[in-house]
């Protein structure tokens, strides 16, 4: 029963993956896209998480945290950008 | 039962991203694309990191998986909460349906400074002090 739920469930995640994608390209402005780049973050970490139980190996649970972090810390990053005054519109 | 209980948790976490990122094409500006993406996504994230510990049935695993999903709790409100005021700075405009922005009436753009409406006396203490659009500063 997993194996065939692992399947839909990559498959589903790598639809969500595209239509962030899209998000990303089309965004009309630079938050907008920050917040696209949130949310395939966030997707990845399930990825990983979905990896993780295909290959049984947990060890792979410290690279969602890891990524979860950085995506984080790029978020703020990006704000602190806007918020100094980068492109208003790019 | 084990499997049973991964595979629907599984296919319920993935819903939920699947569904944040149709929201996130979907809406029509900044505030409605943050309100699709950050719960959802918080919540799919939440429903693979529970089926990883039962999948795992470990006590190192279910301690990593449940640090993971105290970290997306803790940061994807304060991310959403950065990038939307990033963005209200910066004049993103709203949606054309928008009924009301509390913000636009007692905001100061020029020195980032957020008004009560009720610094006056108490006499004329219903008008808005300002009336500016965001984002010209």
């Amino acid at each position: 029963m997993i194996p065939y739920a692992i399947n839909i469930v990559y498959f589903m995640l790598s639809l969500a993956l595209i239509l962030a994608f899209v998000r990303l390209t089309r965004g009309p402005s630079l938050p907008d896209r920050v917040v696209a780049l949130e949310l395939i973050a966030s997707i990845v970490v399930g990825y990983v998480g979905v990896h993780a139980i295909d290959t049984g190996v947990s060890s792979l649970l410290d690279v969602a945290i890891v990524i979860a972090l950085t995506a984080f810390l790029a978020a703020i990053g990006f704000a602190s950008f806007l918020e100094k005054g980068g492109t208003k519109n790019d | 039962m084990i499997d049973l209980i991964v595979s629907v948790f599984l296919l319920a976490g993935a819903s939920f991203m699947l569904l944040a990122a149709i929201g996130i094409v979907r809406l029509p500006d900044l505030p409605t694309r943050m309100h699709a993406s950050t719960k959802a996504a918080a919540m799919g994230a939440m429903f693979i990191m529970g089926s990883v510990s039962f999948y795992f049935s470990d006590s190192v695993v279910f301690a990593r998986a449940f640090a993971i999903v105290i970290f997306i709790l803790i940061t994807s409100p304060i991310a959403a909460h950065v990038i939307g005021r990033a963005g209200y700075f910066t004049g993103t405009p709203l949606w054309d349906g928008t009924v009301k922005d509390q913000l636009r009436e007692n905001y100061d753009p020029d020195t980032h400074r957020l008004l009560s409406g009720f610094e006056g006396s108490s006499e004329n203490s219903t008008t808005p002090t300002k009336t500016d659009p965001p984002g010209q500063p």
